[in-house]
């Protein structure tokens, strides 16, 4: 199959409804599915490498969150053992004040460098 | 070199991220590749000669092929016949021959 | 002949991308391309068989007189199209997406699945879109 390149842009879209984020999980499944794959995120996803998210306490009545979404944990699990390779956009990181080491470890990618970036994969799943 | 379709749903009025598909538009042309840009949805909107519609001009004088969705322009009363210099309007078949190039890179915005 | 997949995220009614992924699909099949769709998250609301049109009292017309099909219809309508034009028209619902929202009533002619059979899709087609929700 195709190498692919999913750009995932949406943030905190219904994580804590879905205890996950959606379109990650979706890209774990295609990991494990044997999919050749890799990750760029960018815009307000690239606070998905901020060390230190986390999700306080919500309940409604007595139903709660039993597994509130660790997106940081969620982001460094699919690098694990080399099976997603994950980017981002290091400017957008730079604009929303994250740089260094309260990062979760991922390759930046300047914006002058992602069309051609960009170009090095067969599909690209924008998300 | 490779064919890309960039699709355009959003309009730069409301998101200013609307920049960050134009850049990447350029920067595929620059590259050599070819470019198709179709507007569709509120992405129509700039089309419609206007303070946005510079950066849709732009585009297109740099090599990127600019369509904007017939239907979407009727849908907003937006006239064909009189579109941004170098937006050309077409139907959603464009869409759907440039994906059955299998080859073609499609991104939706 | 190709063969396209669309992965479609949007719930019907929320907004305009739902409308714009079944007019790609309807213009495919109307071209003699197989398509695939795979209705993730909301887009499993597309095909509910439990959707009802209603009257319109701010225009004053009852449901007759409004003539407005619910897009379980419009999906019906596409895959009778596609059977019609003999290509085919594979459209899987994300079976964890229907599960989290009660969304079991579904039209005939679709099907249960999972990102595995999205994967099969894309394995299968000349090219995929992803059309993501915002």
């Amino acid at each position: 199959m195709a190498k692919i390149l999913s750009i995932v842009e949406s943030a905190y879209r219904a994580t804590l409804e879905e205890q996950d984020d959606t379109v990650l999980w979706f890209n774990h499944m295609l990991a494990n599915a044997g999919v050749e794959l890799a990750v760029l995120l960018r815009g307000n996803a690239v606070n998905y490498l901020s060390r230190g998210q986390e999700v306080g306490e919500l309940t409604f009545g007595s139903a709660g969150l039993g597994n509130p979404p660790k997106l940081g944990e969620d982001v460094a699990a699919l690098k694990a053992r080399g099976k997603v390779p994950v980017y981002y956009v290091e400017e957008d990181a730079r604009e929303r004040g994250l740089e260094g080491s309260g990062l979760v470890e991922a390759g930046p990618v300047s914006r002058a460098e992602l069309p051609r970036f960009v170009a090095g994969y067969d599909r690209v799943f924008h998300w | 070199m490779s064919q890309y379709l960039l699709i355009e749903s959003r309009d730069s009025f409301e998101f200013g991220d609307v920049a960050y598909l134009h850049d990447l538009a350029r920067g595929l042309a620059k590259e050599g590749h070819a470019v198709t840009l179709f507007l569709v949805q509120n992405g129509v909107l700039p089309a419609r000669p206007s303070a946005q519609s510079e950066r849709l001009t732009r585009l297109a004088r740099g090599g990127v092929e600019v369509l904007a969705d017939d239907f979407s322009l009727k849908e907003r009363g937006i006239s064909a016949g009189s579109l941004a210099d170098g937006v050309r309007a077409a139907p959603i078949e464009r869409v759907v021959d440039l994906l059955a190039e299998g080859s073609t890179r499609a991104i939706w915005h | 002949m190709s063969t396209i997949t669309i992965l479609s995220m949007d719930a019907p009614y929320e907004s305009a991308n739902s409308t714009t992924a079944l007019r790609i699909v309807d213009a495919a099949i109307r071209k003699g391309h197989n398509v695939n769709v795979f209705a993730y998250e909301g887009a499993v609301s597309y095909t509910l068989t439990t959707q009802k049109p209603h009257q319109n009292p701010v225009k004053g017309t009852s449901v007759e007189e409004e003539r407005h099909p619910t897009t379980k219809d419009w999906v019906a309508g596409l895959l009778a199209a596609a059977g019609e034009k003999g290509v085919k028209l594979d459209w899987v619902r994300c079976g964890l997406c229907e599960d989290e929202r009660g969304a079991f009533d579904q039209v005939p002619g679709t099907r249960r699945g999972g990102p595995a059979d999205f994967v099969k899709q894309v394995a299968a087609s000349d090219n995929v879109l992803v059309i993501p929700t915002k």
